[in-house]
Order: C-alpha cells, then structure tokens, then sequence
C-alpha cells in the first residue's frame, strides 16, 4: 500500500538523512521503525506525508506519488495518513473535544470549523473514539490538564478520526513510564488491527517494539540495515545497527507481565 | 574560572586577578566621568532659580489648594472623552496591528524578503513617533477634536502591539501547529487551530496593557486640541487657575489608578 522508492532527503546543512530508502508495507501491517537518534527515523516518517520535503525519490500511497502532490492534492492526501507525535502535540489550550474533531479539519470547511460547527457524525464518532480509549468523561476537559498516557490517547482519536489508511507514529512512548508506555503500544497496535490499518512506528525501546510489533526495521545513518521479524533481532544485529554494546540483556525474552498490569487497574 | 593551589587545597575564586583589576578601573573610570559631568551641569545652571525653587513651588501649592471642587461637574464629559479616546484608539490599533504582525513573524510571514520588510517598516515608523506629534500631525489634516486623538493613539499603538504579537507569533510551540497540518488542513485552519489558541493569552495581555498606557497618553492630547481632559487642563493653565489645575491632576490620577486596576483584573483573570 505505501511504497517507497529511493527515496532520499538532503538537508541544506549538507547531512544526508536518508540515503535511497526502498521500504513497502502492505495493508494492515504494523512495522516498528528503530534505530539511534539521527538515524533518520522522524525525517522518513515525515517524509511520507511531507512535513518535511524529500530531496527525490517516490513515496507511493496506493497509486499516488506523495511526493510530486501540488498543495491542494497534498492536504487531500494528509487526510489519508494519521501521525501520533512524541510531545503529543496537542492544541494545549483546546478541549480534549476539540483537538480530536481537530482531526476532521481536512474534511471541513473553514467557517464550520471556526465556529466548531462540526457535521454530526463527526461528533459522534469523536466521542465513540473517545469512549473506545477510555477518555469519554474527559471530553470537556483543556488538553493542559492531563496526564502524558491521557494526552497521547487523545492524539491517538485525533489520528485515527481522520479514518486513515495509514498511521505515522513518531515515538510514541519516549515521553511516558513504562508501564503507560506499554499500554500505549498496546492500544496503537489493537486499533490497526480492528481497523486494518497500516503503521509506522517509530521507537526507541526495542524491547518494547518486540512486544508488540510483527515486522521491525533498523535504521543506521539513513540507510536500511535491518528487516525483519523481531526475533531476527540477534545481539549481531542491534550492534549493526547502534554500535558496539551488551545487547543480551535488551533482548532477553522479558517476562510479559502485563496480565499484572491489568490485574493492578 | 580561577583556580590557584596553595599547600595541596585548591583555592577558588570568581574572577582571576587580572579581570578584578580591570574591574576595578572600570568602575574607577565611571566614577571620574560621573563627577566630571556634575560639574558641566553645575557650571551652566543658574543656582538663584535652583535656590528659588522651594518659595516659587511653595507658592503655587497655596494658590493651587484646596481644589475649586464645584469644576468637578465640568470635567464629567472631557474624562468621558479621554477614556472613549484611548478605549477607541486601542481597539483600532488592535484590528490593524494583528494582520501587520502575523506578517512580520518570521513563521507565518507569506514572504520574508518582501511582505515581512514592509511589516517591519510599519512597526518601526509607528512606534518611533510620540502620539503627542501624531496628534499634531493629524489636528492639522484632520482638525481639532476628539477623532484626531483617536486616530493618534491608534496609529501610535500599532507599532507596539504588533511588535509584541509578533514576538508572541514567532515563539509558539511549531510541533502543534505541525500536528494541524497533518491532518490536511488549509492554511487558514492551521491559523485558527495551530496558532491562535497558542497566542491568545499574549494577546489579551497586550491588549490590556496597551489600553492601560493609552488612557495616560490621552490625557495629555487635550494639551495640542486633540480633546479630552488635557484641554481643561491647558486652559486651567493658560489661565493660571491652579485650584482647576490640581482638581483636574486629581481626576487623572484617578482614572489612571482605576484603569490600573481594571487592567491588573482582567489580567489576572486570564493567566
């Protein structure tokens, strides 16, 4: 469904910060994207839907070049991709409401959306989303006042009201505990698989990446090193892709304890 | 960062002794110019008026107390029109200042080399004229009365304000505004939904404070033609009827402390 082709991006500083990616992901498949910080993970997510423009190369969504979209036709195709930001980039001083209907923005006109006349079913389905990751008596609530696991549920409804094809997750869980993190990674990968969605993640912690996702791809200086299944991950690889360092214990089956976790809530 | 070592302790301190001898000189040095200037001052002043000065000061605040209170009926419709001055010219300033700011901030300009210079230019040319001379301008393009003082508060807020929106504009979180725009939405909706929310507390605090400098810059206006209370005040003057001339310092002063308070509220309330 989302095929890149050589796909490269040159900073003006000179840093080349992807070198000629060839990725494809099919429908519905969820791939966690890790790799050190600079690899290039954040340019080539935002690449995709274009906050930051490519240098050359192809960026297919179905049969549309993402990359060769005039402005109106590239709004047309923002609405196609949900992204999940890492600082939850929520309209802080917006209601919990607002920012998810926010979502619909590409869909409405200006004035409706000035004046937050949204279409019903848009209401709707914003407080179905909300009830579905357990936010619905926060609606009314400002984005200020929540928690970072509440914050990045709403980013998750405001993605997802969009109805996307695809989701960029752009390091999801850097900003929270563990164990909301977990819970984050979990909600991300159940609702692709409800929906069918295909995603992008971004992610620094591989042993949670290994949790929760079927395919993984390592990044190292703009360039693919890794691609495949989790447990491909061997202490070779992961020094292949972050340098020299004792990975027997980052991939060490860890015990899964979220039936505790559950428990515990 | 200095660090000497005396008998195996390491001794600290601020500065090495060099750059506390230069120090020294340095406050040295201001000293010598500050007493050289007093004494320029001193040369050219005329000590007798200096001398004169309690007796004379003394002297007005005799004729000038108490104040002649029954003018107080008078001076209801120039304050009136001194707080609709500054209150008008605010307003105005405002409408016209936010599109010259979201021009000038480098993160929402249309064009850094054309349209943000322009921009500039207009915050730079309206800020640097005192509206007293604003006023002048207008009284005579437009003639006396209260209309030229609201167009120069106006014109003389612009500058102000846009400037500090502006600043504002170019310090917003950009990851929000990034968030709006992928989720496909237009230029216009990224302004309302990425931005504005993110400057509104800068701006009702700008606003407030701008209408709190105004009401004291238009009590002066009266003093050119421009209307409101300083015409009292000019003719109490021209006159020398100093207990009108206290009633009416009174009354500014009290405006003044009243729209302070207002402001301080309004501002307290937002943040």
């Amino acid at each position: 469904m989302l095929q890149l082709k050589k796909l490269t991006k040159n900073y003006k500083t000179g840093d080349q910060a992807l070198k000629s990616i060839d990725l494809e992901v099919p429908k519905g498949q969820v791939l966690a994207l890790i790799g050190p910080s600079g690899a290039g993970k954040s340019t080539l997510i935002r690449c995709v839907n274009r906050l930051v423009e490519p240098t050359s190369g192809e960026a297919m969504l179905d049969d549309v070049d993402l990359a060769k979209l005039g402005s109106g036709a590239l709004r047309k195709a923002r609405r196609e991709m949900g992204m999940i930001f890492q600082e939850y980039a929520l309209v802080e001083r917006l209601t919990v409401m607002e920012n998810v209907l926010s979502g619909r923005l590409g869909y409405v006109g200006f004035w409706r959306s000035f004046l937050r006349r949204y279409p019903q079913s848009d209401v709707d389905e914003a407080f179905r989303l909300l009830d579905r990751v357990g936010l619905l008596h926060m609606a009314d609530k400002r984005a200020d006042e929540l928690s970072g696991g509440q914050r990045q549920r709403v980013g998750i409804c405001r993605a997802l009201i969009q109805n996307p094809k695809l989701l960029l997750v752009d390091e999801p869980t850097a900003s929270l505990d563990p164990k909301t993190s977990r819970q984050i990674m979990r909600l991300i990968t159940e609702l692709c698989r409800e929906r069918g969605l295909a995603a992008i993640i971004n992610i620094h912690d591989v042993a949670l990446a290994q949790m929760f996702v079927p395919r993984v791809v390592g990044l190292r200086f703009g360039e693919i090193v890794f691609d495949g299944p989790p447990d491909g991950l061997t202490p070779e690889k992961l020094t292949e892709i972050y340098g020299e360092e004792d990975w027997e214990a980052t991939i060490e089956k860890i015990e899964d304890d979220d039936a505790d976790i559950e428990a515990a809530e | 960062m200095p660090v000497r070592e005396q008998n195996g302790t390491q001794i600290w301190h601020r500065r090495t002794g060099r750059e506390s001898l230069v120090r020294w000189f340095g406050w040295l040095l201001g000293v010598a110019v500050f007493v050289y200037c007093w004494q320029i001052i001193s040369a050219s002043t005329t000590w007798f008026f200096v001398w004169d000065a309690p007796r004379i000061a003394n002297d007005i605040w005799t004729r000038a107390t108490p104040p002649k209170w029954e003018y107080v009926t008078q001076l209801g419709r120039p304050i009136w029109d001194t707080l609709n001055i500054a209150t008008l010219g605010t307003l105005i300033a405002l409408c016209l200042a936010v599109p010259v700011a979201f021009l000038a901030a480098r993160n929402t300009t249309p064009s850094g080399l054309f349209i943000r210079p322009i921009a500039l230019l207009i915050i730079v040319s309206t800020r640097s004229i005192n509206s007293l001379i604003w006023a002048l301008l207008l009284i005579a393009i437009i003639g006396p009365g209260v209309f030229a003082g609201v167009v120069a508060i106006a014109i003389r807020s612009i500058g102000f304000c846009a400037k500090l929106l502006y600043e504002a504009i170019e310090e917003i979180d950009q990851s929000q505004v990034e968030a709006i725009a992928a989720t496909g939405a237009s230029r216009w909706q990224v302004m309302a939904y990425g931005i504005v929310p993110q400057i509104m507390p800068a701006f009702a605090g700008i606003a407030v404070f701008r209408w709190d400098i105004n009401i004291r810059e238009s009590t002066v206006l009266g003093l050119v033609g421009a209307g409101g209370i300083g015409l009292q005040l000019s003719a109490s003057l021209n006159v020398l009827a100093w207990p009108q001339v206290s009633l009416i310092l009174l009354v500014i002063l009290l405006a003044v402390v009243i729209s302070e308070w207002v402001s301080a509220k309004i501002r307290g309330a937002i943040i």
